[in-house]
């Protein structure tokens, strides 16, 4: 079945703070669509992505997430990622001690035992296959796999690393926060062909991209913009380039015009 | 800092007398200097106060110790190695041995040592059986060079008092390619003074493990040990300690590694068990271009009490120390660490390096940790830092995005802050039993 997450009216804030980040975001992704969401830093969109996934330092003050129906806000992060959710973070965090492999395999293991209590989790051969299968895919050195996850990683490494995560966990709804961001024009063009290579029938991404670079790369069927916490803006493909030609001024215009009314 | 506590009453003595050093000396049938050398640590011993406000012992309150239990010499009772735990006694790598000894409440049970290293004149011997055969040895270094009755109360109580422990003698020119592997395993509470001897002479080589393991009992028990790692000129050892002591244990113990000109000693030292370990863990640096690698890990949980008081020594120039420990502490636990790089003047060129890494899995845990440098010359690189974290919510928010259990997310960061020191241990199938027994302490 086709998965659908829905974002309805969502309100949320910092942990312990009342004022709110996120004012009545709504959204519709549906498998096999590619949406872009931009707008100007501030404007809430690396928040989305992360009340999304169930980051604890935020708090939903109202509205709903549902994916497939289910409510995701009942989830906790690990269940959102196995119900189908992965968010590519914007800055992934350096694990020590745990490496690239050993994390991925617990990660897979996890989804296993989740359907099957007894599951004595993926054999290391088919395992390790997949891993270079996947890591050749993305123009990652393997022994890129025997490294502690993300520590010393340049930063490039690190967004090739959360693509990896991606590829080797096949989730049905993935949300890239500022996956380009950072990165020189080869790396976002192997970051872009891995992305591209996943998307299709099976899994729907949300692009948020403070520019249109990556979506020279990454063809968006939707373009939203994001402002003050909402999104204020939505359209195809043209809307992309009319932001990179025009910035972001004339959103911020004409949503200081809408609320005067 | 650690607060000071006031107290009330000072730490009582185990009721061990001259009579006992006698018997036991005579039980082993020792030559007459050894007994003269017990016999002066005993009177040293009696002059020494039961330590109680010096500045390395005033954070370690002992007197929770009942000498009623833990001062009887633990008898042996027949057991065979069949009692001892089979993972203590698994092969190190492959399924061979270069040599395995393995004590029972401090009689050997099992002692084999691989022709091949026989045949290099290598010795690896209970400490009793080499005062018959190698007298000349041990009456060069058997404590006289690396620790010595000097060392404190509990030093002086062990020169007085040993009764157990290993002999290795390397001699010059030559590998000892298999690892050899020391199993020391108490059945019932009580006393146990353990030794180990380790001699390599002039470029030699070789792998070493000892494990300290006992049987759970309710009633208490004292370790009062000593090891002394003498690593000649041009020589590496590589040495891996690891201590589970049950739980009604107390520790005390001096090791010190002596590490000759241009060589490499690599130590690691494990702390998992007791009730209470007190350990002064040294290295001296005597020759130039010596060069010493010491590693500590440690896990403390319920009312474990831990203090590792580690020193290194630069007495030769061009000396170069490197000490790094780990640990975490869960529930009432508490861990201190005591560290000190000293140089004599005039060493010169000496690079030493400590650095002690704490994780504090519970509030009611308290770690402490207190590095010091006491350096007499200038043209050195020494350095020091020690670091405390807690389990931190981001990382395991980003485990937890993948699909990992919250539990299992804190596991995996727990492990992965101890995998730096687990990877120092040269043997595989004993970094995956670690691991395990680091799991069990987190799951507990």
């Amino acid at each position: 079945m086709a998965a659908t997450l829905e974002i309805q009216n969502l309100h949320a804030s910092v942990e312990g703070d009342e004022s709110l980040i996120l004012s009545g975001v709504d959204l519709t992704v549906r498998q096999g669509e590619i949406h872009a969401l931009m707008g100007p830093n501030g404007s809430g969109k690396s928040t989305l992505a992360n009340v999304l996934m169930g980051n604890p330092a935020y708090e939903v003050q109202e509205g709903a997430i549902l994916l497939d129906g289910e409510d995701v806000l009942e989830m906790e992060p690990d269940e959102r990622s196995r119900a189908g959710l992965f968010l590519a973070f914007q800055y992934p965090v350096a694990i020590p001690g745990v490496t690239v492999a050993n994390f991925l395999r617990h990660a897979i293991n996890a989804r296993m035992k989740a359907e099957d209590p007894d599951s004595k989790g993926i054999p290391i051969p088919k395992f390790a296959r997949m891993m270079r299968e996947k890591m050749t895919q993305l123009h990652i050195d393997h022994a890129f796999a025997g490294r502690y996850l993300n520590e010393g990683f340049s930063g490039g490494e690190k967004k090739r690393a959360e693509v990896l995560q991606m590829a080797v966990l096949e989730p049905r709804i993935a949300v890239l926060d500022e996956t380009d961001s950072g990165l020189d024009i080869d790396a976002l063009r192997i970051v872009a062909d891995g992305v591209n290579s996943l998307t299709g029938p099976n899994m729907a991404a949300l692009v948020i991209t403070h520019y249109q670079r990556m979506l020279n790369y990454i063809k968006p069927d939707f373009v939203h913009v994001m402002y003050d916490g909402r999104i204020v803006e939505s359209g195809g493909p043209a809307l992309a380039l009319e932001l990179e030609e025009k910035g972001y001024e004339w959103i911020r215009e004409k949503h200081l015009a809408q609320l005067e009314f | 800092m650690a607060v000071v506590r006031r107290r009330s009453s000072l730490p009582q003595a185990p009721s061990f007398t001259r009579a006992d050093v006698e018997a036991l000396s005579g039980e082993i049938q020792e030559p007459n200097w050894l007994l003269e050398r017990r016999l002066e640590a005993w009177d040293r011993y009696l002059q020494t106060p039961m330590p109680y406000m010096e500045e390395e012992w005033r954070r370690t309150d002992y007197r929770h110790i009942r000498w009623q239990e833990a001062d009887r010499l633990i008898p042996a009772n027949g057991a065979t190695a069949a009692v001892v735990p089979s993972k203590n006694l698994e092969p190190l790598t492959g399924d061979e041995q270069g040599g395995l000894l393995v004590f029972v409440d401090g009689k050997v049970v099992q002692l084999e040592l691989a022709n091949s290293l026989a045949q290099k004149g290598v010795i690896f011997t209970d400490l009793r059986s080499a005062v018959r055969d190698h007298q000349d040895l041990l009456k060069a270094h058997l404590m006289t060079r690396a620790v010595t009755p000097a060392d404190g109360k509990f030093a002086a109580l062990h020169a007085a008092l040993w009764n157990h422990g290993v002999f290795v003698y390397v001699p010059r020119d030559t590998v000892a390619e298999l690892p050899l592997h020391v199993v020391c395993y108490n059945t019932s509470a009580g006393a146990a003074l353990g030794h180990v001897l380790v001699l390599l002479e002039d470029n030699a080589q070789a792998t070493m493990q000892v494990e300290y393991a006992s049987r759970r009992s309710d009633e208490q028990s004292a370790y009062i040990g000593a090891t002394e790692l003498i690593v000649g000129a041009g020589s590496n050892l590589r040495y891996v300690s690891l201590q589970d002591w049950n739980r009604e244990t107390f520790e005390f113990s001096h090791q010190r590694g002596v590490v000759g000109r241009d060589a490499q000693l690599d130590w690691v030292n494990g702390v998992m068990g007791s009730r209470l370990t007190k350990a002064f863990i040294e290295v001296d640096a005597v020759g130039a271009g010596a060069n010493a690698r010491v590693s500590g890990f440690f896990f403390a949980d319920r009312d474990q009490f831990f203090d590792l008081d580690t020193q290194q020594n630069h007495n030769a120039p061009l000396t170069n120390t490197d000490l790094l420990f780990k640990g975490a502490a869960r529930d009432n636990a508490r861990t201190l660490w005591q560290g000190m790089i000293k140089s004599l003047p005039q060493m010169q060129r000496i690079d030493g390096y400590q650095v002690c890494r704490n994780l504090m899995l519970s509030d009611k845990a308290r770690m402490d940790s207190i590095p010091g440098l006491e350096i007499e010359a200038d043209d050195v690189a020494c350095s020091h830092a020690a670091t405390f974290g807690t389990l931190e919510e981001e990382p395991i928010y980003y485990l937890m995005s993948r699909g990992i259990t919250r539990p299992q997310a804190q596991l995996m960061i727990i492990e992965g802050f101890f995998d730096e020191l687990l990877q120092r241990v040269p043997f595989e199938r004993v970094r995956q039993r670690l691991m395990n027994e680091i799991e069990a302490k987190i799951i507990g």
